[in-house]
């Protein structure tokens, strides 16, 4: 379970962009954070890992309290939590394996990391959770040879070698096209549960979010001024959370709407 | 008839950009003026320069290859230093690069530590390096072999550190969001990043170090330079002619293969 | 789920085993073999750690005692250097021409090219040895050296420009019955202008750095003022005249680079 409560988080003297935020995640739930550009969804997810270091507020996972850790505990923690990033954020130049593996870096010693010589059990994993997600054929080929789903398949793999307890994607489906970007949402929902696993999605197409997702938080301004079932989302609360949005530049509301 | 004017006169610049061109000119005019009159040189060797010039390529025809055999030898010396030379320097100019880009150093302390020693490598010439080593080591190829790395320790940290600042920062966040060391970051996100760069630069720095050790026998650091200063030394032309035909084509032959190896990299 | 592979290898760099290995062997052959004949004598070595810390010694404080024959020295690099860079670019106008394959025809280009090699292939240091010879020593062979120096850059980088250009200015030249020269100074020549500009100024720098090198072989400027002092056993003066020597080279590499940027 992820618990934040009073998260405050401010760049120097300016107003802050995350402000007095409260969010609560169990279970197997797939929750999709939406908002307009600016409004702190990123700022928040990044948080959560100490990407960025919040201000001030509390964030707990499963009892640990991860803004009071050490730089060498916080490393140790890290590996609790899998995110997955709108650029998929993959080191180009090496293997799909050692992408995949890099995501045991924290468990494995530092011979084993430089001489490419992984547990028989983490490869094992890693070829489970590639024939899932349909890249294991990859395996040898080099990442900048992929698409971008495939890309981003490989994003996927790797945040869950860690084993993770939570898994952040931020913005995962924003580079991808339409077709794509659904089977990577379907993808997460289903590890969601196979896995038994909370994932947290900022997301900028609603319809998506709608789609795929077990509850929608919507933020505004560094506020969360919803949070509901996806049913829930109606006209209004999308006026709310997208107001002073020109119309022809929000997000649709896809067929779900 | 009032105010029409006659475009018969044309003019590709403004007056203030004439102006400014014939300053320009008069400092070039100026400086060049200057350096011609106050050099110290004996105007009469000057115009008989070219005559010397060809005197002593006729004395250099033809070659004479009698003393191929130690030529080639010292030839192969020669490749040797600047071999070894640029193998021990890529090793040594990987911290210095680390600690010498804005991104990697770890505080501020080490970043000038490490630009002060690129910069002091980078701006004493290998010759001067050379001189300082032989009196150091005696004369031999040792001081070849140290005189050349320490040249070509800030050139190799200096290029390989910018190739680290312009790194993709993003696999970097991902890494370290999976809860990697600082090494592994550095294993898995940097090294794989600059490994193109660091091949290209270190074939780059091999070929201009083998260019580099054909001069280092003069101040008597080794190589082929040993045998060419002893053959002007001994007014011996035509060995001269053939130290310098075997030169040409080492450089020649250097040239060829580094940029052969650059297109298997690239 | 038995059938899981439980086993990877990263696939090697060079996929045949034998050209693998074989490539492994070569090199730890031939480090081994090149380290093991070093003729190091250890003895010297460790007197030369005496030596060393007598010339570092002797070297403290740097001396600018005698301030004047350093400054007449760089004096003379920087007249060196003018004088070789003006020369220099004279000569690499018309030999760039000579070796771009879109102007010339072809013994000329071969020739062009065969001069521009030349030019390239011997460290300025063995040109200066070679001009001491013919010219004497002094201030003349290290700008006949640096000459020759300069050609090896500029024309090369010259002669790749002009392959470069737009040809359809030269054809419409040529269609309205301009003569060879003219065509040159009307459609080539202002396609290259900045380049030759950018390149002139990067070569006065690398001359004078150059200058100071040529010297400690008897080709004048400041070099011959380092190599005297070192000759001397005078280390203090010697680090003083090197301390100089990186000062300027960076405030030169500074400017420079600030007027190639203004340029362009």
């Amino acid at each position: 379970m992820l618990e934040i409560t009073h998260l405050i988080k401010s760049y120097g003297d300016a107003a802050p962009v995350l402000k007095d935020l409260h969010l609560k995640v169990e279970g197997e739930q797939v929750v999709s954070v939406i908002g307009s550009s600016g409004a702190g969804k990123s700022t928040l997810l990044r948080c959560i890992n100490r990407l960025v270091e919040p201000t001030s507020g509390s964030i707990v996972l499963n009892g640990t309290e991860f803004t009071t850790l050490g730089k060498r505990e916080l490393r140790t923690a890290r590996r609790r939590i899998g995110m997955v990033f709108q650029s998929f954020n993959l080191v180009d130049r090496l293997t799909v394996m050692e992408n995949v593996q890099s995501g045991r870096l924290g468990y494995i010693s530092t011979w084993a990391a430089l001489t490419r010589n992984y547990p028989k059990d983490d490869i094992r994993r890693a070829f489970e959770l590639m024939e899932r997600v349909g890249i294991a054929q990859y395996a040898n080929k080099r990442t900048d040879e992929l698409s971008g789903g495939e890309r981003q398949r490989v994003g996927v793999v790797r945040a869950l070698m860690q084993r993770p307890e939570i898994l952040l994607a931020d913005e995962p489906t924003a580079s991808l096209d339409p077709k794509t970007s659904e089977q990577i949402m379907g993808l997460l929902r289903d590890l969601a549960s196979e896995l038994n696993l909370p994932v947290i999605i900022n997301i900028h197409n609603v319809g998506e979010a709608k789609e795929y997702s077990d509850r929608i938080v919507g933020m505004r301004y560094g506020k969360i001024i919803f949070d509901d079932l996806p049913a829930a989302l109606g006209t209004e609360e999308m006026d709310a959370i997208y107001s002073g949005t020109p119309a022809d530049e929000r997000p649709s509301m896809g067929a779900a709407a | 008839m009032t105010n029409q004017t006659t475009l018969d006169s044309w003019a590709r610049y403004t007056p203030q950009q004439r102006f400014q061109r014939y300053a320009a000119f008069a400092l070039a005019a100026l400086t060049i003026s200057w350096s011609l009159s106050s050099i110290d040189v004996i105007w009469a060797w000057v115009w008989d320069a070219p005559e010397q010039m060809l005197d002593l390529f006729s004395r250099m025809i033809p070659p004479d290859p009698r003393n191929l055999p130690s030529i080639l030898e010292a030839i192969w010396q020669t490749i040797n230093i600047a071999t070894l030379a640029t193998a021990i320097a890529v090793v040594v100019s990987l911290p210095v690069a680390y600690i010498a880009a804005q991104n990697t150093t770890p505080n501020r302390l080490a970043l000038w530590l490490g630009r002060f020693i690129l910069v002091s490598s980078r701006s004493v010439n290998t010759i001067i390096w050379a001189l300082l080593f032989v009196a150091i080591f005696g004369p031999g190829i040792i001081a070849g072999i140290v005189a050349i790395m320490f040249r070509s320790i800030g050139f190799l940290g200096k290029l390989l550190g910018e190739a680290i600042e312009e790194i993709d920062p993003k696999p970097i966040e991902a890494l370290e969001a999976c809860g990697a060391s600082r090494f592994k970051v550095v294993l898995y996100g940097i090294v794989p990043q600059v490994a193109p760069a660091f091949f290209a630069i270190a074939i780059l720095r091999w070929d201009i170090n083998l260019q580099e050790s054909t001069v280092l026998g003069l101040v008597g650091a080794g190589g082929i330079g040993v045998i060419l200063q002893g053959a002007i030394d001994t007014f011996n032309w035509p060995e001269v002619a053939m130290v310098l035909l075997t030169i040409l084509a080492l450089v020649v032959l250097g040239e060829m293969i580094s940029s052969k190896l650059r297109s298997k990299i690239l | 789920m038995s059938t899981v592979q439980d086993h990877w290898q990263k696939p090697p760099f060079i996929e045949n085993k034998l050209l693998r290995y074989g490539l492994y062997i070569v090199v730890f052959g031939y480090l081994s073999v090149t380290l093991v004949t070093l003729p190091v004598n250890w003895q010297r070595v460790a007197e030369g750690m005496e030596r060393a810390s007598r010339i570092f010694g002797g070297a403290f404080p740097p001396s600018f005692e005698r301030s004047g024959l350093l400054i007449d020295g760089f004096l003379e690099s920087l007249k060196i250097a003018i004088l070789a860079s003006v020369g220099g670019i004279l000569l690499s106008v018309p030999l760039a021409f000579m070796a771009a394959k879109n102007i010339s025809a072809k013994p000329i280009y071969l020739l062009g090219r065969g001069l521009i090699i030349i030019a390239r292939s011997f460290h300025p240091v063995i040109v200066a040895i070679i001009f001491v010879k013919a010219v004497g020593f002094g201030p003349l062979a290290g700008v006949l050296t640096l000459i020759v120096y300069s050609i090896g850059f500029v024309a090369k980088l010259l002669a790749e420009k002009i392959e470069e250009i737009d040809f359809g200015q030269v054809e419409a030249m040529k269609s309205a019955g301009a003569p060879f020269l003219s065509t040159i100074a009307y459609a080539v020549f202002p396609q290259v202008m900045p380049r030759l500009v950018g390149l002139s100024i990067y070569q006065l720098d690398s001359n004078l750095r150059a200058s100071a090198v040529v010297g400690i072989v008897g080709a004048g400027g400041i070099g011959a003022t380092l190599a005297n002092a070192f000759g001397r056993y005078d280390y203090d003066f010697a680090l003083a005249i090197t301390m100089v020597i990186v000062g300027v080279i960076l405030i030169s590499e500074a400017f420079s680079g600030v007027i190639r940027k203004r340029i362009s």
